[in-house]
């Protein structure tokens, strides 16, 4: 796409096409403006879509064959270990970094910082995407996916963590949605929509907030229900719904950093100026609310560790691992952040971004997947397992990447509506 | 009137007080406070492991009772005992097999000693409790059982199971379900019966009765011959307490039982966030439409009329 711009070619950013009076119509707008032929063209000229047609050749039959043949065919699920990637990868670690939608709803929003208005969607659409394909995730790996709905309308058991969770996430997607119809309503030329949007959008956020707060601390607070399987570093009974929301804070911000970085890389050609001159400085606005949340994670850590007395554990293997996991996506991200803020180095920013993700992957995987059943034996999960998750994490990225070339999330629209 | 327990009152509570039966229902609750004790005539069953001699008649007993598949070597093969499932662990309980019989050798003993393993039966389930579609219940006659029509197959209750008990149909694509023992409610314990593995075993093994009954008869047995007997009578406390109950005359540790578990029901350790759930529905709301307005505040400042 880069090389069609640099050949002269506009990206579709207003209704009326250049020169005339003639409106896109929505086959044009779905094709990015260009031609059938053109954009056939620019797919197939595109590497990375080669790569995915590898994944989808490979990966597409073991996803059917999991519905025909069975979970226990396509997974290591066992009596022992009932969970497995789809939710230790797809769920456990996906939602704390879709958590940038209800942070930058909060930011604009709610405390009025305009100054992060570019970033703003981006940041709204990776938290409605995230958690859209950590549902797919769970649907893939419920034993009955079809009866998804029974907790809702058919058999309630609200006593459960698991019921606040699954309430939770299938409001706040309709909460995310909501939010991300201004975006919608602007490409299609609605004008009621975004009216309507603009009219609740401070109740959207804080109801956005509430469902955040809970759901994210659900998430932890579901391995409260196995003391004695999670290993005691990774468990505390009345701090880990905080150590999971709180590390989501800086997770959502920090893959928000991540995806406005490869968004500048790979899509420069879909951002407009507004976009790509602020976002340095955005990037270390961002990089300060990391590092707060940074620091109260790790202080609200070593308090977990305090108040159940686990100091010894430290000194075992899983100790190494914990330090290990506590050091390099705890402290480094929080060095490198604080460095980057004071020195005003946005690509500093953007290295401590990647540590702070990769940090919330591994302790989400340390606590379901790697210290779960300490005391039994270790599980690898299968490998047909291992391509479905990559399946669908390329899907998420091919209908991330679609939108992201559609809707004004990276550029601004020209023109109201009329 | 319906009886109260403590996880109604959490229901109760939960839903928000939405009900005048809800909000009735609390306030009956919380005076009793604390944990569910169990139902106050529960049935449970007494397993003396020093008497168990491994020959898998209860078993054989449960696969026709709750007519499970045939397994792939018969009851009366003792080679099973030698059998190891992944991490070297003895045999478990499976889709196929709600109970298993383990054997473990023991320094200094006799004979080795036979171990009989199914559900427990708790008090206060972590399986219900966990349960977002309540498919567990526990019945006062003290059986917990499992209704396989609206389950979901999230597999939370095995996560929250302390003793690894439920099982799950991973092979079938489509109706896959949980699988464990359900004290022969159906077709035995509903009917004041005892289960079929309890019937069926020559040794007396187990005793059938009402829980507080057999926790008498635990002690009376480990009094009358302190020195045969350890002094612990599992599943008395441990994780709320459980219907089945054992005593042996080998430390539980050795054994394979689990004696980290604790005296709190499972539920006692999710409370902690529970009780986060209210109070952030509640004051949030306020909290942050309260920030919003500081936040804007600047306009208001602006404007001299408002300058003290």
């Amino acid at each position: 796409m880069q090389k069609l711009k640099n050949e002269g070619f506009e990206p579709i950013d207003t209704f009326v096409k250049p020169n005339t009076n003639n409106p896109w119509t929505f086959k044009e707008k779905m094709l990015l403006g260009l031609t059938p032929q053109e954009y056939m063209k620019q797919l197939v000229r595109n590497p990375f879509n080669w790569i995915l047609a590898v994944i989808y050749a490979v990966g597409l039959p073991i996803l059917v064959g999991r519905f025909i043949f069975g979970l226990g065919w396509a997974t290591h699920s066992s009596y022992d270990y009932p969970w497995g990637l789809f939710l230790g990868w797809g769920l456990f670690v996906m939602v704390p970094l879709s958590a940038s939608g209800f942070m930058l709803g909060t930011t604009v929003e709610l405390f009025g910082r305009k100054d992060f208005k570019p970033i703003e969607r981006l940041g709204l659409l990776n938290g409605l995407l995230g958690y859209f394909f950590a549902v797919v995730f769970l649907q893939v790996d419920l034993g009955q996916p079809w009866r998804l709905v029974y907790p809702m309308f058919v058999s309630l058991g609200p006593a459960a963590v698991l019921f606040l969770v699954a309430w939770h996430v299938a409001t706040y997607l309709s909460v995310q949605v909501a939010e991300l119809v201004p975006a919608a309503s602007e490409l299609m030329g609605w004008v009621k929509p975004k009216k309507f949007v603009r009219s609740i959008v401070l109740g959207l956020t804080v109801a956005g907030i509430i469902l955040s707060t809970l759901h994210q601390g659900a998430l932890g607070a579901l391995f409260t229900y196995a003391p004695g399987k999670v290993h005691p570093l990774w468990y505390s009974s009345a701090f880990q719904w905080f150590h999971f929301f709180c590390s989501s804070i800086f997770g959502g911000l920090s893959m928000l950093i991540v995806v406005s970085t490869l968004s500048k890389w790979f899509l420069s050609w879909r951002c407009d100026d507004n976009f790509l001159k602020n976002l340095d400085r955005i990037t270390l606005g961002l990089g300060k609310g990391c590092s707060m949340a940074l620091i109260t994670y790790f202080v609200i850590k070593i308090v977990a560790l305090a108040h159940d007395n686990e100091w010894a554990y430290l000194l075992s293997g899983w100790g190494q691992l914990y330090i290990f996991e506590l050091a390099v996506g705890t402290l480094v991200p929080l060095a490198l952040f604080t460095t980057a803020i004071r020195s005003n180095r946005a690509g500093l920013a953007r290295l401590a971004a990647f540590f702070a993700v990769f940090g919330i992957a591994l302790n989400r995987l340390d606590t379901a997947l790697i210290t779960y059943n300490w005391k039994l034996y270790q599980e690898i999960p299968h490998w047909r397992e291992f391509i479905i998750a990559v399946v669908l994490y390329a899907t998420y990225i091919v209908v991330y990447r679609a939108v992201l070339c559609r809707l004004p999330i990276l550029y601004t629209w020209q023109g109201e509506s009329k | 009137m319906k009886k109260i327990d403590r996880r109604n009152f959490i229901k109760g509570s939960l839903a928000g007080g939405l009900t005048a039966a809800a909000t009735g229902k609390a306030k009956n609750a919380s005076a009793a406070g604390g944990t569910f004790g169990g139902y106050p005539d529960s049935m449970g069953v007494l397993v003396d492991l020093t008497k168990c001699i491994g020959c898998r008649t209860c078993e054989a007993a449960c696969n026709k009772e709750q007519g499970l598949p045939e397994p792939d070597r018969p009851f009366d093969d003792y080679s099973v005992f030698d059998e190891h499932r992944h991490g070297g662990l003895p045999r478990r309980t499976t889709e196929g097999a709600y109970t298993v019989v383990n054997k473990y050798e023991v320094e200094g003993r006799e004979h080795p000693l036979f171990r009989k393993f199914q559900c427990n039966h708790c008090n206060e389930p972590a399986c219900l409790t966990s349960c977002f579609v309540n498919a567990y219940t526990k019945t006062p006659e003290g059986a917990v059982i499992y209704n396989p029509k609206v389950c979901v197959g999230c597999r939370t209750c095995m996560i929250a199971c302390p003793f690894y008990v439920p099982a799950y149909s991973y092979s079938s694509p489509i109706n896959p379900v949980v699988k464990k023992c359900i004290m022969c409610y159906d077709t035995r314990l509903q009917f004041g019966r005892p289960p079929a593995c309890v019937e069926a075993c020559p040794q007396g093994v187990m005793t059938f009765g009402k829980r507080k009954d057999l926790i008498d008869l635990a002690h009376e047995t480990i009094e009358n011959k302190p020195d045969k007997y350890v002094d612990h009578v599992y599943g008395e406390k441990e994780v709320g307490g459980t219907s089945w109950m054992y005593i042996s005359d080998v430390p539980f540790e050795e054994i394979g039982f689990d004696t980290h578990l604790g005296p709190d029901p499972i539920l006692n350790y999710v409370k902690d966030f529970l009780a986060i759930v209210p109070m952030v529905l509640c004051i949030w709301p306020a909290l942050f439409t309260g920030f919003h307005l500081l936040a804007t505040r600047k306009n208001a400042n602006k404007d001299d009329s408002n300058k003290a």
